[in-house]
């Protein structure tokens, strides 16, 4: 199925055939010590900007160090790279870097029969191989022999690449994850450039480090030149991308610039009012970075007192935002009711992780959606929209927005671990392209009473804030008065506010877009789905269609309201399967809301869905 | 409302700070006092309506900000200086109070209190101490004295009281004043005094629950007594109190003794107050001093200066447009590895 095509002959190429691929997933695994994350980024930013369409999916341990060579301590980082557009990090990978034992036992399982397997003999030592479980040395004992194995002894090797700099050993050690990406870019026929340059910049004050690193690197190119363990190599061409202007961004990053984004286009000044949590603290690291661009940070005491100081913020008249994860929700959810009570525009972004508790904390869920539209005591309705993917993040932290300082609501923001570290190419747009967000602050009155709860056509309220002369009003989570916003008791004004409330949140649906669907527009099956199961959802339908099936996709953005059309469109279907990363909470609410018996894949592993899960899962439904 | 602005325009009296609301304390509530005292400091500073926030919690206090007719928040329980930090980082030019009682500070709000203080916010906190819970209907609060009897201590409280002061003065705090409601000169003194501190000043205000805890400061506000029960705080003046100024407070090796003038004891051996002092060591000394061991002070323990967290925050944003220049989206967005795909955009 490859093409192997004669490349010319160069000294230094050697003459090992290239194989011409449509994609590749490789997958680099170590010690959380051991750069893995660094290899993994590298490559995948060397993969970008060769053209191709690149996913990735970085996973880690809760622990900063777990014991050296355990299988708890090992860090893992996987990417995708291809000649076409591509949404998932893959399920399986072609090829495999294992730096220990421990690493090879808890990642063999993904290696795709007869994939690549390049292992770091030195990292099968007695008491590795006692760490990571092994009864006898699976190098030795020719339980690899399905795989195509290359041992190659990193350590000694990197040693006398790097002999030159006058590092200590331990230093030197820590240069082989260079090492590994050399041997790697040579394998798949990868530019050093931009890692050279990334070394430079990086360790440019620490001369002798940077040039191990770079030694190293090349050292691990060269392995592969020479070594005659390995025949062949690979090339995967540019992807055919829309026209445009494209870098690779993480969903952490993109969430920031989409904030950064939608203050500027709204005219509002942005604040972030947060306290760390993985994994949405990059989130902090960027904006607490972008100062000069008027970004204030504030990393509060704790959750309660992040949302509540946005809450202050927007009284302010500021774009106040929050971020964390399910646990920092939890404990904000008093202060998100007093937000709805005061319809004080702001973002609550979940990250999501598994829970409950401190569950895993590092793994991907989608179990937050219950808690995102129903966490609060008394009737408490606001806007809940969730990002599909790293670079979408950026768009849906402006639509938020816009939703937010359009209807004096907090909007929940959801998005995942697998969302947040994982990154795609993305297009970069022209900030005076991206929608413009109108937000009014009224000025002093005209004499007459101001009253902060009269309401416009979408019964939104006006945003007055201190400052304003004449405008002097107290807001609060006591229930108001329709109009005057003075405190009342009054049993039908309680009814009527919690009603206009709730009206105000569903009236939304008429300005958000119709649920598209891609496939058959009704037919045998739909095939629903949510956040960051988007990559896999969309990867399995294309193979499904190109087997000939009938299936649908819709895939949604705004989890509450809900699109105006989409009762009438998942009636249109024989069968609805929701496919998410939890018990079935998509499936309960359109159950609920639709009537309709909709079916579930549900996956509750820390992991996201494997395309073959769901493609499996739609040719049972069929059936 | 033009009429209002044009007032503000003028000098403004006491009234003009009252809201359209219906005071609902209690009748006889030291909140009364309270409400009218900031009434009247406001005026006095001269402060436009429109540039005041109160922010408060939830407690029979915290029903201060709908009776000011200023901007105002009424939150949830607690968390009225997290709410004031947000929006003080934002409006660094609002004149920012908090109002909070024994209960929202120091119990469910107590993180946050002393995470304002030692940030040191451009803000104002008043805590209305009572001694017990009002709103709930009369349990016991973090500052009642152990073995008070309560509906939720029927056997008397085994709970520690909170020393707020000490508290306060722990977290750095720049400026800590002590007041009781019927005292209402000194009370709009330290409001004052409060208003015009450049940081966190924290005010903690005796305060007479007349339905739950009703006599609970009588040694503070009885005329009969309080003069031997009360040390009022002068700066650079020695520390006399009693009803002929006849007794005073002098150090003995590390701990405080009370003296009587005359025998033997003149004015110079008296301790000192100095609420410039850079150490908080004399001001967190006097907030051990209660009651009936010792007159317990009330007036400015300290007030001192250090950098304010929101002129900080907001310092760093101009030192990073100035080193960095202004921020430019594109740039950003374009900056780092990027590459092409099709036709190059300009």
């Amino acid at each position: 199925m490859y093409e192997i095509r004669a490349k010319t002959m160069t000294a230094a190429d050697g003459v090992k055939p290239v194989v011409d691929l449509q994609a590749a997933t490789v997958r680099f695994c170590g010690d959380s010590g051991d750069g893995m994350q660094l290899a993994g980024t590298q490559l995948t930013n060397t993969s970008a900007l060769a053209g191709n369409d690149v996913a990735t999916f970085p996973d880690y341990p809760a622990e900063i160090r777990a014991p050296r060579g355990t299988k708890a301590g090992v860090s893992g980082f996987q990417i995708h790279f291809a000649a076409d557009k591509i949404f998932t990090p893959g399920d399986q990978v072609d090829a495999l870097v294992a730096m220990n034992a421990a690493a090879l036992a808890t990642n063999l399982q993904d290696l795709v029969p007869h994939g690549i397997l390049i292992v770091n003999e030195d990292g099968f030592g007695k008491r590795d191989l006692e760490l990571a479980g092994y009864q006898q040395n699976p190098l030795e004992d020719g339980s690899l022999d399905s795989y195509q194995l290359h041992q190659v002894d990193m350590t000694r090797l990197t040693r006398e690449a790097v002999k030159s700099s006058g590092l200590s050993t331990k230093e030197a050690d820590r240069c082989r994850n260079f090492f590994a990406m050399g041997l790697v870019f040579w394998l798949y026929d990868r530019s050093l450039e931009p890692t050279e340059r990334f070394i430079r910049e990086k360790f440019g004050r620490r001369p002798a480090i940077a040039e191990a690193n770079e030694n190293a690197l090349r050292a691990g190119y060269n392995y592969g030149i020479t070594t005659e363990a390995i025949a062949r190599r690979f090339a995967v061409g540019p992807a055919d991308l829309p026209p445009g202007r494209y870098r690779n961004i993480t969903g952490n990053l993109a969430l920031a610039w989409g904030l950064m984004a939608a203050a500027q286009r709204s005219g509002c000044r942005l604040f972030y009012g947060t306290y760390p949590i993985t994994p949405a603290s990059d989130i902090l690291h960027e904006l607490a970075r972008r100062k000069n661009f008027g970004v204030r940070t504030f990393q509060a005491e704790d959750e309660i007192a992040a949302v509540t100081s946005v809450i202050g913020a927007a009284f302010g008249g500021a774009m106040g935002v929050t971020g964390t994860s399910g646990p920092g929700v939890s404990l904000k959810s008093e202060a998100i009711g007093l937000a709805v009570m005061t319809e004080l525009p702001m973002l609550v972004i979940n990250v999501q992780r598994a829970g409950p508790s401190t569950g895993l904390p590092t793994k991907t869920e989608q179990a937050d959606l219950f808690q995102a539209l129903y966490g609060r005591h008394g009737e408490c309705p606001l806007p809940v929209l969730a990002a599909r993917s790293p670079a979408d993040c950026f768009d849906v932290a402006i639509e938020a927005w816009r939703i937010a300082a359009g209807y004096m609501t907090p909007v929940v923001l959801l998005s995942d671990a697998y969302v947040a570290n994982g990154s795609e190419p993305w297009r970069i747009p022209r900030t005076d392209e991206l929608p413009k967000i109108e937000v009014t602050h009224p000025g002093s009155s005209d004499g007459e009473p101001f009253l902060p709860y009269a309401r416009d056509e979408r019964l939104s309220r006006p945003w007055a804030i201190p400052g304003t002369p004449g405008l002097m009003h107290r807001i609060g989570g006591l229930e108001t008065q329709d109009r005057t916003g003075a405190v009342s008791y009054d049993p039908a004004n309680h009814e009527l506010m919690v009603k206009l409330r709730a009206r105000k949140i569903a009236g939304i649906a008429g300005d958000i877009p119709h649920q598209a669907v891609e496939g058959p527009q009704s037919g045998s099956l739909l095939l629903l789905t949510w956040g960051g199961t988007y990559g896999a959802a969309a990867t399995a339908v294309r193979q499904l269609w190109n087997d000939g099936a009938s299936v649908a996709h819709a895939h949604l953005r705004y989890l509450n309201p809900f699109p105006a059309n989409l009762g009438e469109l998942v009636k249109r279907y024989r069968r609805v399967l929701v496919a998410e990363l939890n018990s079935g909470q998509l499936r309960t609410l359109v159950r609920a809301r639709f009537l309709v018996d909709a079916a579930g894949l549900n996956k509750i592993t820390g992991r996201p869905f494997a395309v073959t899960e769901i493609v499996e899962a739609i040719h049972g439904a069929l059936e | 409302m033009t009429t209002d602005s044009a007032i503000d325009q003028l000098k403004l009296s006491a009234s003009d700070y009252a809201s359209n609301q219906e005071v609902r304390w209690c009748p006889g509530c030291g909140d009364y006092a309270i409400l009218a005292q900031m009434k009247k400091t406001m005026a006095a500073l001269g402060v436009p309506r429109e540039k005041i926030v109160f922010v408060s919690g939830i407690g029979c206090s915290s029903r201060f900000p709908y009776y000011m007719n200023t901007y105002g928040i009424h939150s949830i329980h607690g968390r009225a200086p997290a709410i004031a930090a947000g929006l003080k980082i934002m409006r660094p030019e609002l004149f920012v109070w908090v109002i909070t009682g024994d209960g929202d500070g120091l119990s469910i709000g107590g993180n946050h209190l002393i995470h304002a203080i030692r940030r040191n916010l451009d803000i104002n906190i008043v805590l209305f101490n009572n001694r017990i819970y009002g709103l709930t209907k009369g349990q016991y609060s973090p500052t009642s004295p152990l073995n008070k009897v309560t509906k939720s201590s029927p056997m008397g409280s085994i709970d520690n009281p909170l020393r707020i002061l000490s508290v306060a003065i722990g977290c750095e705090a720049t400026f800590v004043a002590r007041t009781v409601d019927v005292n209402t000169k000194h009370l709009g003194m330290c409001l004052e005094r409060a208003a015009e501190h450049r940081g966190t000043s924290f005010i903690e205000v005796y305060q007479n629950c007349v339905v739950f805890n009703d006599g609970a400061f009588d040694y503070a506000t009885d005329r009969k007594i309080k003069s031997d029960s009360i040390l009022e705080l002068e700066h650079g003046k020695p520390m006399i109190f009693g009803k002929d100024r006849e007794k005073g407070i002098r150090l003995s090796g590390m701990e405080p003794e009370v003296v009587t003038l005359g025998e033997g004891v003149s004015e110079g051996d008296l301790l000192v107050h100095d609420e410039a002092a850079k150490e908080p060591s004399l001001a967190y000394f006097l907030s051990r001093m209660h009651y009936p061991d010792f007159p317990e002070p009330i007036g400015v323990f300290r007030a001192v200066e250090r950098p304010k967290y929101d002129e900080m925050l907001n310092r760093q944003i101009d030192e990073a447009v100035e080193t960095q220049g202004a921020g430019d989206l594109d740039r950003l967005f374009s900056s780092g590895d990027t590459w092409t795909v099709g036709k190059a955009e300009p």
